[in-house]
């Protein structure tokens, strides 16, 4: 299996390059949908300048990093580029592990369960097996290398896990903590989490705003309502996933996602990078066509919208807050049902698959 | 409209030399002087200056200083002179724009108490200043004057000064030395007020001018209780040949000097000279050219500026000055002052400044960076001008989206950036001997420079009107309505999810649609669901 991972590696690494050197990048790495004022490269070289000058890089408004990166791009400022494809490369083999690792435990547990009889007897097909488990991590290490991290990327910090904690770390202590219980060994997820946790979360001692939740919702006086939702789903998932706590980090990343203020390509893009590990759940997805048609279209309405609100001046934000708004709706009905499988899925494992009503014919299963 | 209320303690400070002439403490004095200048293009500016002096030893910790009418209270040690101006953005002229400048605010807090304004100070707050002077408001709006009754403001009509192509008014207030050892001091309050009037609507299409048709008044009396009250009219180039123009009445002085570095001479009207306005009880004076005068451009200053924003879009732009050095052969530095509003983020790693295509970096540079909404960027730079050569220096900046209630009533007319200002030790080529700046006018001593081979200039950029990115203002609606909707979207699915069990579903055996249908079927003749 490393070969692949390398080979993978290879041309994501390769991608980037061409990438940064084109003149795309450039124009990208001020693209708002790509950088947010929290993760903007512009002003982590900004605070530099500030510091150079011997100014307070908190005495304005624009720098909002912490001093750790101050201090690690201070030396390695020039070396940025590969700081970057270093961090992402490492990402992806941090998650290629985690996830294997993931997947032996998974399977262990099902062979567990299967000996103990908990499952039904007709159950066969949703058992899963190691075979059709090989690729997942190395689909999980493409798909957090390839689409949209690119233009993350580009946007200069590694949007990867690093940054996308910057924001709510909290919400993601439960699952690691759930399964740290689960587990006697401690997974390689739950490691690289920890650590990013610590090492990225020493709070920067003053300043970080008051974070409206995307710009546009700074309009209304009271935002402060909509942050609470990336906190207030924690204890339920807690409650309802305690068994299954990977699918409960996945969840809780993507509640973050549509939730945090400024969200990004690469926030999405993390918890995407997940969907090989929940392939078996594909048969009981209800609308994956529509939700995928609607991400696809609002993925590309969003630079044409912008283009038309800020530089052909034709438009007005009302677009542009609509197509966010439908973004987000979409986001959130792909999870849901995403949940919705998982929970269903569980269900036929317990209660066999094929169910029938008291009168013979083929039940319906609803959530009451 | 918060702007206004600077102006009115402005307005009622120039009030001073007025409500002055009524009720006066006899150990202060007062000059007054106008001076009349006609510019190359054919607009005459008049700049009054109103000088007051008191020789009293005052407090040092707040000062109560009684105008009659107008107060003001110096709230600083001794060391603190305060000028404060406005102008409102008009086309660049070579007059100084003024500087509101609002430090410190304790100050204009008490300015505001004791002339009784109501209504918010919401000037924007300023910095102190660096090693120059102090940043600028852009934008103010002149109200209405209090007529005033003798002397030199009885020329300061407010419908004939609203008619003018550009105005500006300064208050400056400065400890003076009494003598040259400087053991006592005196406090000076200045107040100028520049006005330029279009040839075009004073002359009827002539370059003719008279003090009637600029100002609807003429001058009766001087105020009699100024020391000295003078007007002085610049008839520098036209003096040599006596066939150009006329001048009525015949100025009994002239006065020549050094200005700006150039040779300039001016003729004196003194008010106090009792010849000059016994004959017609009023003292009209008029220009008229004889032959019309030759189009020739006029002289390019050694030091002048531009500035002006580029790029497209409403998300960034780029903030570039241009500093021209005419002089053919002296290099001279120059300290630029650049205020910026916070809304506009400035990114300080982008600043380049080149000269002639090369990169020239600034011998001193300050740099204080914004606050959102509490204050602006602060940029103040040495930078040397080498001879004949134009200097760019350009800064990108982002543009913020403000929120809701902080856009003003016409947004999409933009916001304005105030002037940066420059100043500088120009070289002259005209050699100067020392004088004494007693005898010397007013508009020569409020900078004096000793050396005669450079002169001080303070020099204003235009003000820039940028565009903000602005929302649609009925969003608030909208994005309440909206984002509750997503919200609640959002949370039912949860609820349903984490609340809820699966559950296989009984068929339901009754149901009114069923037995309604039934009903039908069975009138039909038809077996039933």
């Amino acid at each position: 299996m490393a070969a692949p991972l390398v080979l993978v590696l290879v041309v994501a690494v390769t991608v980037r390059a061409a990438l940064f050197r084109s003149s795309l990048a450039e124009f990208i790495s001020e693209r708002v949908e790509v950088v947010s004022p929290l993760s903007s490269w512009k002003r982590v070289v900004e605070g530099l300048s500030l510091l150079d000058l011997g100014v307070s890089p908190y005495s304005g408004a624009v720098f909002h990093e912490t001093p750790l990166i101050i201090y690690l791009f201070h030396f390695l400022i020039d070396y940025a580029e590969l700081v970057f494809m270093i961090t992402d490369a490492l990402t992806a083999i941090a998650l290629y592990f985690a996830i294997q690792d993931f997947n032996k435990v998974v399977f262990k547990k099902q062979k567990l369960l299967l000996e103990l009889d908990q499952y039904a007897p007709d159950v066969a097909e949703l058992i899963r097996t190691p075979m059709e488990m090989r690729y997942i991590p190395l689909k999980v290490a493409l798909l957090q290398c390839f689409p949209q991290c690119y233009f993350s990327c580009l946007s200069d910090i590694p949007v990867s896990v690093p940054t996308h904690l910057v924001c709510p770390r909290t919400p993601l202590s439960p699952p690691a903590a759930v399964h740290t219980c689960e587990n006697e060994e401690q997974s390689l997820l739950d490691l690289f989490l920890g650590v990013c946790h610590d090492v990225c979360g020493k709070p920067s001692g003053n300043h970080l705003p008051l974070l409206l939740p995307s710009q546009l919702l700074g309009f209304h006086p009271r935002s402060l309502w909509l942050y609470i939702n990336v906190f207030f789903y924690t204890i339920p998932l807690a409650i309802k996933l305690k068994e299954h706590p990977i699918f409960f980090m996945f969840i809780q990343i993507a509640v973050i996602a549509i939730f945090k203020s400024y969200p990004t390509v690469g926030d999405v893009a993390l918890y995407m990078a997940f969907f090989p590990v929940w392939n078996h759940l594909y048969r009981f997805l209800r609308n994956i066509f529509v939700l995928t048609c609607i991400i696809i279209v609002c993925s590309l309405l969003f630079p044409v919208l912008w283009h038309l609100w800020i530089y052909a001046g034709s438009a007005n934000s009302n677009f542009f807050y609509a197509i966010t708004l439908t973004f987000n709706v979409g986001q959130i009905l792909l999870i849901s049902d995403y949940f919705y499988a998982f929970l269903r899925r569980e269900y036929y494992l317990t209660h066999g698959l094929y169910l029938t009503a008291k009168d013979g014919t083929e039940a319906m299963l609803v959530l009451k | 409209m918060a702007a206004a209320m600077p102006l009115a303690l402005l307005v009622l400070l120039l009030l001073g030399p007025g409500g002055w002439c009524l009720a006066e403490p006899p150990r202060d004095s007062l000059r007054e002087e106008l001076v009349i200048t006609p510019l190359p293009s054919g607009d005459v500016a008049a700049t009054f200056q109103f000088r007051t002096r008191w020789d009293s030893e005052l407090q040092r910790e707040g000062v109560w200083i009684n105008l009659g009418r107008s107060s003001v209270m110096s709230s600083q040690g001794s060391s603190a002179p305060l000028s404060t101006s406005s102008t409102p953005p008009t086309q660049s002229l070579p007059l100084p724009p003024s500087n509101p400048w609002v430090w410190p605010m304790t100050l204009t807090t008490t300015f505001c108490a004791m002339l009784c304004c109501r209504g918010r100070w919401s000037a924007p707050k300023t910095s102190p200043p660096g090693r120059s002077s102090c940043p600028v408001v852009p934008r103010a709006s002149l109200i209405s004057f209090h007529l005033l009754q003798a002397g030199l403001s009885v020329l300061l009509k407010a419908d004939r000064l609203f008619h003018t192509s550009y105005h500006s008014q300064a208050v400056h207030i400065r400890p003076v030395c009494r003598n040259a050892r400087c053991t006592s001091i005196s406090w000076e309050l200045r107040q100028t007020l520049s006005v330029v009037f279009d040839a075009f609507i004073t002359g009827q299409g002539k370059k003719d001018w008279s003090l009637f048709r600029m100002f609807s008044r003429t001058l009766t009396e001087p105020c009699p209780l100024a020391s000295e009250s003078r007007v002085y009219v610049d008839i520098t180039t036209y003096n040599q040949d006596n066939e150009t123009l006329e001048v009525h009445p015949p100025p009994t002085t002239t006065y020549q000097d050094v200005i700006l570095g150039t040779r300039k001479t001016y003729a004196i009207y003194d008010l106090l000279d009792t010849a000059m306005i016994n004959n017609s009880r009023n003292l009209n004076i008029q220009l008229k050219w004889k032959r019309p005068p030759e189009n020739e451009a006029p002289p390019v200053p050694f030091l002048h500026a531009q500035r002006y924003v580029s790029g497209y879009g409403l998300q960034k732009g780029e903030l570039s000055t241009l500093l021209y050095n005419t002089h053919p052969y002296r290099a001279f530095p120059v300290l630029l002052l650049d205020t910026v509003p916070w809304y506009l983020r400035l990114y300080v790693h982008t600043l380049t400044i080149t000269s002639k295509g090369k990169e020239n970096k600034p011998s001193y540079i300050h740099y204080q960076p914004a606050q959102d909404r509490l204050q602006p960027h602060l940029l103040e730079m040495l930078i040397q001008l080498p001879a004949n050569s134009v200097t760019k220096v350009s800064i990108q900046f982002e543009r913020a989206l403000l929120k809701w209630t902080e856009y003003t009533p016409d947004p999409n007319h933009g916001f304005y950036v105030s002037p940066s200002v420059l100043s500088a030790l120009v070289p002259s080529m005209v050699a100067a001997k020392p004088v004494d700046w007693e005898e010397s006018p007013l508009f020569n001593s409020l900078f004096p420079v000793s050396d005669g081979s450079n002169y001080f200039v303070r020099l204003y950029t235009e003000p820039l009107l940028v565009n903000l990115p602005t929302p649609d203002f009925s969003m608030p609606y909208n994005v309440i309505c909206l984002t509750c909707t997503v919200v609640a979207v959002c949370y039912g699915s949860f609820y349903n999810l984490l609340t809820r069990t699966f559950h296989i579903e009984e068929p339901r055996t009754g149901g009114l649609a069923k037995r309604l249908a039934n009903l039908i079927r069975r009138a039909r003749g038809v077996p039933p669901l």
